[in-house]
C-alpha cells in the first residue's frame, strides 16, 4: 500500500498517512480522504483544504 | 479534544446591512487613499510652504479614523455561504492590493523627495516620519494579506515587494510559519503578555521576530540542500529590493534621504509591533496532556468590528476568523460575536498602547474577565507575575467553564 504526505501551506506541518496522527485520533495508515473535512492543522489551525500533496 | 473549525454565528442580513455590503466593495479603495493622502500632503506642504501639512496622515490615522469609528460604529454584516463563494474568486480585491503596493512606493518616494528638497522644521519632519510610518502600517497589513496566499505566486511576490517598502523582509516568513504556530503562547515573541508594556514588548518582539524569520528561512533552504545565503532566500530577495530602492532614492534625492528612509522604516516596524501588541494581549492557549498547546481558538484573539478601522486594516480586526482560517481573503473575514472584544479599533488602541498606564487600565480587567479571575490561564510577563497574582487572582469557580 502506498502512503502520501500532505503539507500545511501556512506553517509547513506535514501529515504522513503512514504515521497517522494518534494524538489526533488518526491511527497509522489513516488516509487523507478519511480525515474529517472540518479537521484543522494542529499547529496553526489552518483548514484541511490548506494542505497540499507533497509526496 | 475538539479539532473542528468553530464557525461564527450566522444571522440573516438586514436590508441596510446588505446595502453596506455592496458599498463596502468600493470602500476597500481606502488602501489606495492612504498613500494618496501622503502624496497630497507633501504637494500641499511644498505649494503652501507650510510644513504642518506633513502631519496630515498622522492626524487621519490617530484622530480622524477613531472619530469616524465612533460615528459609524460596528459592521454587523457577515457574508453568507453563497456570498462567500461569490466574493472568494473575485480578483478585484487582490488587484486593489497590487495597485496599492505601487502607490505605497510612490508615496514613500514622494515624501522622501519633499522632505529632502524642501526647507522644513525638525518638528514638521517628525510629522512626515510619523505619517510615512502610518502608511507603512497599512502597507504591512496589505503585505500580511498578500503573504498568506501561499498558493498564489503573484500574491507572494507582491507581498515581498510590499514588505520591502518598509524594509521588513522577514515579516511574511516569520508571521506565517512562526506567529501562526506559536500564537498566544509564551514561545511567541509576537504575542504580548499581561503586564508587559508596549516598549518592553518591542524589545522582545523586534529582534525575536527577525531571528525567527531568518531561522525558518534558513531551515527551509537547508531542507532543499541550499545555502542560507542562496538567491532562493525569500528574506534576502525582499531585502535586496529595499537596498536597491533606498539606494536609488538616496542617489536622486541626496544623502539626507537615507536617514529619513531608515527612520521611517523603523517607525513602520514599530507600528506593526503596536498591532501585534494589541492582537493577543494576555491571552493564553492551554497546555494539553500530550504537552502540546491547544489549538488556536476564536477566544485567543482580541477583535474589534468598527467599520472604518476594519476597512483600513483589511478586516485584520476580525482577528479570530483570521487565525481560524489563515488563508481566507480579507473580504470574507467574519465577526465572531462571542470572541474577546477590544473597546476601540486598532488606531485608537495603538494610541493607548503608547501610554502603558492607560493601556493597563483599559485592558487588564478585560483579560481578568476573559480568564474568569484565574490568572493561571493568562499569558503573564514573568517579571509581573507575583504582582498580577496578588492584585487579580480570584478564580470564580461558579463561573468556570
Amino acid at each position: 500500500m502506498s502512503f502520501k504526505k500532505y503539507c500545511c501551506v501556512t506553517c509547513d506541518l506535514i501529515y504522513d498517512e503512514e504515521a497517522g496522527w494518534p494524538d489526533e485520533g488518526f491511527a497509522p495508515g489513516t488516509k487523507w480522504e478519511d480525515i474529517p473535512e472540518d479537521w484543522t492543522c494542529p499547529e496553526c489551525s489552518a483548514s484541511k483544504s490548506d494542505f497540499y500533496l507533497i509526496a | 479534544m475538539s479539532s473542528a473549525v468553530i464557525q461564527p454565528e450566522t444571522i440573516s442580513a438586514t436590508a441596510e446591512e446588505r446595502k453596506w455590503a455592496i458599498a463596502k466593495r468600493y470602500w476597500y479603495l481606502v488602501t489606495l487613499i492612504v498613500p494618496a493622502i501622503l502624496i497630497f500632503s507633501g504637494v500641499m506642504a511644498i505649494e503652501t510652504n507650510s510644513g504642518q501639512w506633513l502631519w496630515l496622515l498622522t492626524v487621519v490615522f490617530f484622530i480622524v479614523i477613531p472619530i469616524v469609528d465612533f460615528i459609524f460604529g460596528a459592521d454587523s454584516f457577515n457574508p453568507s455561504k453563497e456570498e462567500q463563494d461569490a466574493l472568494k474568486d473575485d480578483s478585484y480585491y487582490k488587484k486593489i492590493l497590487y495597485a496599492a503596493t505601487a502607490f505605497q512606493w510612490l508615496g514613500l518616494a514622494s515624501m522622501t523627495c519633499v522632505v529632502t528638497q524642501g526647507d522644513f522644521s525638525w518638528f514638521n519632519i517628525l510629522g512626515a516620519v510619523l505619517s510615512v510610518g502610518a502608511m507603512h502600517a497599512v502597507g504591512l497589513t496589505m503585505s500580511h494579506e498578500l503573504g498568506h496566499k501561499m498558493n498564489d505566486k503573484a500574491q507572494v511576490v507582491a507581498a515581498q515587494i510590499c514588505s520591502a517598502c518598509s524594509g521588513y523582509a522577514h515579516f511574511n516568513i516569520e508571521h506565517n510559519k512562526g506567529h501562526h504556530k506559536d500564537v498566544a503562547t509564551p514561545d511567541d515573541p509576537a504575542s504580548s503578555r499581561m503586564g508587559e508594556s508596549l516598549y518592553k514588548f518591542a524589545l522582545r518582539e523586534l529582534p525575536g521576530a527577525a531571528r525567527r524569520g531568518w531561522s525558518l528561512e534558513a531551515s527551509r533552504l537547508k531542507r532543499q540542500k541550499r545555502s542560507a545565503f542562496s538567491i532562493h532566500n525569500e528574506l534576502l530577495q525582499s531585502l535586496m529590493i529595499t537596498v536597491v530602492a533606498y539606494g536609488a532614492m538616496t542617489y536622486f534625492f541626496g544623502w539626507m534621504a537615507l536617514p529619513f528612509l531608515l527612520i521611517t522604516a523603523v517607525y513602520g516596524w514599530f507600528q506593526l509591533t503596536m498591532a501585534n501588541f494589541i492582537e493577543h494581549y494576555g491571552l493564553l492557549r492551554q497546555t494539553l496532556e500530550n504537552g502540546r498547546f491547544e489549538r488556536c481558538q476564536p477566544h485567543h484573539s482580541w477583535n474589534n468590528n468598527f467599520k472604518a478601522s476594519n476597512l483600513l486594516t483589511l478586516h485584520l480586526q476580525r482577528h479570530s476568523d483570521h487565525h481560524a482560517h489563515p488563508t481566507r481573503p480579507y473580504q470574507l473575514l467574519r465577526d465572531y460575536h462571542d470572541a474577546p472584544e477590544l473597546p476601540h479599533g486598532y488606531p485608537a488602541m495603538m494610541g493607548m498602547a503608547l501610554i502603558p498606564a492607560a493601556w493597563r487600565t483599559i485592558m487588564d480587567h478585560r483579560v481578568v474577565e476573559w480568564a474568569k479571575g484565574d490568572m493561571n490561564l493568562v499569558n503573564i510577563d514573568p517579571a509581573q507575575r507575583d504582582e498580577i497574582f496578588r492584585q487579580f487572582h480570584n478564580p470564580d469557580k461558579s463561573k468556570a467553564a
